[in-house]
């Protein structure tokens, strides 16, 4: 068992042919992703890499029955490419385009409402991975090791730092999610922790935020009440300046929320393990499961 | 990026936002003829620097007569302007807007930011303008009033007349309110804004809403399609070492400490310097190499920090994904000799052949010192600074 991605999920690409997309197609393929096709507006009819290349999402859908797909186009078309995959009837879509204008992300999610059955991971992510399965995303496959503990995160490398722990602790990962660090993304870290929580295979969850914004303490407030599985957290960003990512004016918005000692003090009141090194991640839970 | 005070009242006034009669002005001469040409005989002389607070540092100047005008516009183009949002070397003052002064008979404020929470552009009011909005939001919650815009519905009359009645506006103030605020989120959504600010908006001796100052940040990933702001930018108003490692697509900020830092992924970065702190060090910088770093990137990020001279130590921590190490040590190798770095520099490496970049290292004769394990590196790396 795992969340969002198994190995029968049948996957496309849309920026299929680009040089990101055909690398990172190659490298899903050799993990053994279940890869049935990519989309190439005008390159229709063409192979690429042994699969059928196709004119749109929703041709791709039609002829393959995918359910996911792999975002890799330039930003300035990204918006376009998340929409298309949804109407298409796309149910998980994963963008790894990094650089979205922050105005793009807010038309797309308002947009994305009226698809209850999509869900969206990214932008700006590494992706998601069910080790030994699937793997959608630029994440190096073989750090990776079927497991138990189920990773979320916002950060890219800092994943990698996670399930490097817990691979080395023995432990192994059910799947993990990078969900992304612009402003406005997709899932959430509540989307995902819940998703974990309903899954018999996922023993322990680790959770990886950074400073800004309020997703951590809403996360800390919904794992009070509804987590019963032991989770481990970590924040990013003790030592960052203010003001230096986050505007004045938006601070304020947040109530004052957002600074890395006021997470770790939510996590912690709501019974997250939290550590203050991230290279405990993976002893933490490895101590916690026993 | 940021716009000067000039700059925003240009777009402003695009969009219908009101704004003091006035003109900037890069000289003595041209100062002069602007109050000439504006007419009566008081002005307010103001200093174009990316910071706030530069009233109480002295950067804006009412001047009653020409001669002041002379007087002040010598003295401040050309110096240095120290507030308590820049740092003590301060910014550049290389031109100035002079304007017609109005009475004040209110100081409001008004600002729009993209709101995470609510994934939505919201405003942001208060009726006590002209104040620290920070202390205001802190010291007097009640007195900052919100307004989310609805992404396919846009600004309603009436969100701005329940702002503009709790501000206490009469008359034709409160329509001009709406013109303002419908201004500024036209402006934002043209221009892809993450914040702009006014502060103070006041109400002037003839009962009429004028932005008096003007603060307005672009999206740097919306760039691609504005050439125009993008010409606006001034890279003397930003620092020198973040604005040089933006032309190499590294992600670079300054700090106090003495352990330069090279890290790929921004939370890593984060996470790095963290642990630093948590062993007694403090790091110089915040430096994200990128996923796509190359040896000729590694060779720029050395470069930049060590041309700060508080580095004693650098600390270079790399999770290769798609980056493969064995590159990533080459690329170090290549740079250590380049450069010629003369402090220590303490390797961590992990992920993709790891162990070939490892080793790499430890042959290169050079002195590099390669940790197993990223707590061992930043122990390594505090007690070489210390």
């Amino acid at each position: 068992m795992s969340i969002l991605i198994n190995k029968d999920t049948k996957v496309i690409c849309q920026g299929f042919t680009g040089k990101q997309g055909t690398f990172h197609s190659e490298q899903a393929i050799a993990y053994g992703t279940k890869m049935v096709g990519g989309v190439t507006p005008g390159r229709g009819g063409e192979t690429h890499l042994d699969l059928p290349v196709f004119n749109t999402v929703a041709d791709a859908v039609k002829e393959t029955g995918a359910t996911a797909t792999m975002i890799y186009v330039p930003p300035p078309f990204a918006a376009d490419a998340i929409l298309e995959a949804a109407a298409g009837g796309i149910e998980v879509i994963v963008c790894i385009t990094e650089g979205i204008p922050v105005l793009d992300m807010m038309k797309v999610k308002s947009a994305l409402e009226q698809y209850e059955n999509t869900v969206l991971i990214g932008p700006n992510c590494p992706g998601v991975i069910t080790p030994g399965e699937c793997k959608i995303g630029i994440m190096p496959g073989f750090i990776h090791q079927a497991g138990s503990i189920g990773v979320v995160s916002r950060s890219g490398t800092l994943t990698y730092e996670a399930v490097h722990q817990t691979t080395s602790a023995g432990l192994g990962q059910s799947t993990c999610v990078g969900i992304g660090g612009d402003p406005i993304h997709g899932m959430n870290f509540i989307d995902v922790i819940s998703r974990f929580e309903a899954d018999e295979n996922t023993k322990g969850i680790i959770m990886v935020g950074e400073i800004g914004g309020t997703a951590e303490e809403e996360a800390a407030e919904y794992i009070k009440n509804n987590v019963t599985k032991p989770v481990v957290g970590y924040i990013a960003g003790v030592t960052a300046p203010p003001g230096k990512r986050m505007g004045h004016a938006g601070a304020i918005v947040s109530g004052g929320q957002g600074t890395a000692e006021a997470k770790f003090a939510a996590l912690e009141a709501a019974g997250v393990h939290i550590v203050k090194s991230p290279t405990e991640m993976g002893a933490k839970m490895k101590e916690i499961l026993g | 990026m940021n716009l000067h005070e000039y700059q925003a009242k240009q777009v402003f006034a695009e969009f219908g936002v009101p704004v003091p009669v006035g003109k900037p002005a890069r000289s003595v001469t041209e100062a002069v003829n602007v109050a000439k040409e504006l007419g009566g005989d008081c002005w307010v002389v103001k200093a174009q620097v990316h910071a706030g607070g530069r009233g109480k540092a002295g950067g804006v100047k009412l001047c009653k007569g020409i001669a002041e005008v002379e007087e002040y516009s010598n003295k401040l183009l050309g110096s240095r302007l120290v507030t308590p949002q820049t740092d003590a070397e301060g910014l550049p003052i290389e031109m100035l807007i002079v304007e017609e002064v109005k009475p004040i008979e209110r100081e409001l404020y008004l600002s729009v930011v993209v709101d995470r929470a609510t994934k939505r552009i919201m405003f942001m009011a208060s009726e006590a303008g002209g104040m620290d909005i920070e202390e205001v939001a802190e010291e007097t919650p009640e007195k900052i009033l919100l307004a989310a815009v609805d992404p396919s519905a846009g600004l309603q009359a009436y969100q701005s007349r329940d702002i503009a009645f709790k501000m206490g506006l009469e008359g034709k103030q409160v329509g001009q309110l709406f013109k303002v605020m419908s201004g500024l989120l036209n402006m934002f959504i043209a221009k892809d804004a993450s914040q702009v600010e006014i502060n103070p908006l006041i109400v002037n001796g003839d009962g009429d809403l004028i932005a008096l100052d003007a603060k307005v940040n672009l999206d740097d990933n919306a760039a691609y399609r504005h050439p125009d702001m993008v010409a606006m930018r001034d890279p003397s108003q930003e620092d020198e070492k973040e604005y040089l490692a933006q032309q190499h697509e590294l992600n670079y900020i300054t700090l106090n400490g003495s352990i330069g830092c090279m890290v790929n992924g921004a939370g890593l970065a984060m996470a790095t310097m963290d642990l630093v702190k948590l062993e007694g060090g403090f790091p110089a910088n915040f430096l994200d190499v990128g996923g796509g770093a190359t040896a000729e990137r590694v060779a720029e990020a050395f470069k930049l920090i060590l041309s700060d001279d508080k580095v004693k130590v650098v600390l270079v921590n790399i999770f290769g994904g798609i980056v493969r190490c064995n590159l990533i040590a080459e690329g170090i190798i290549e740079a250590v000799k380049e450069v010629g770095v003369n402090v220590p520099v303490v390797v961590r490496l992990e992920g993709t052949n790891a162990d070939q970049g490892r080793k790499l290292l430890k042959e290169s004769g050079l002195d590099i010192i390669a940790a197993d394990d990223l707590t061992l590196a930043a122990q390594a790396a505090v007690k070489a600074a210390s």
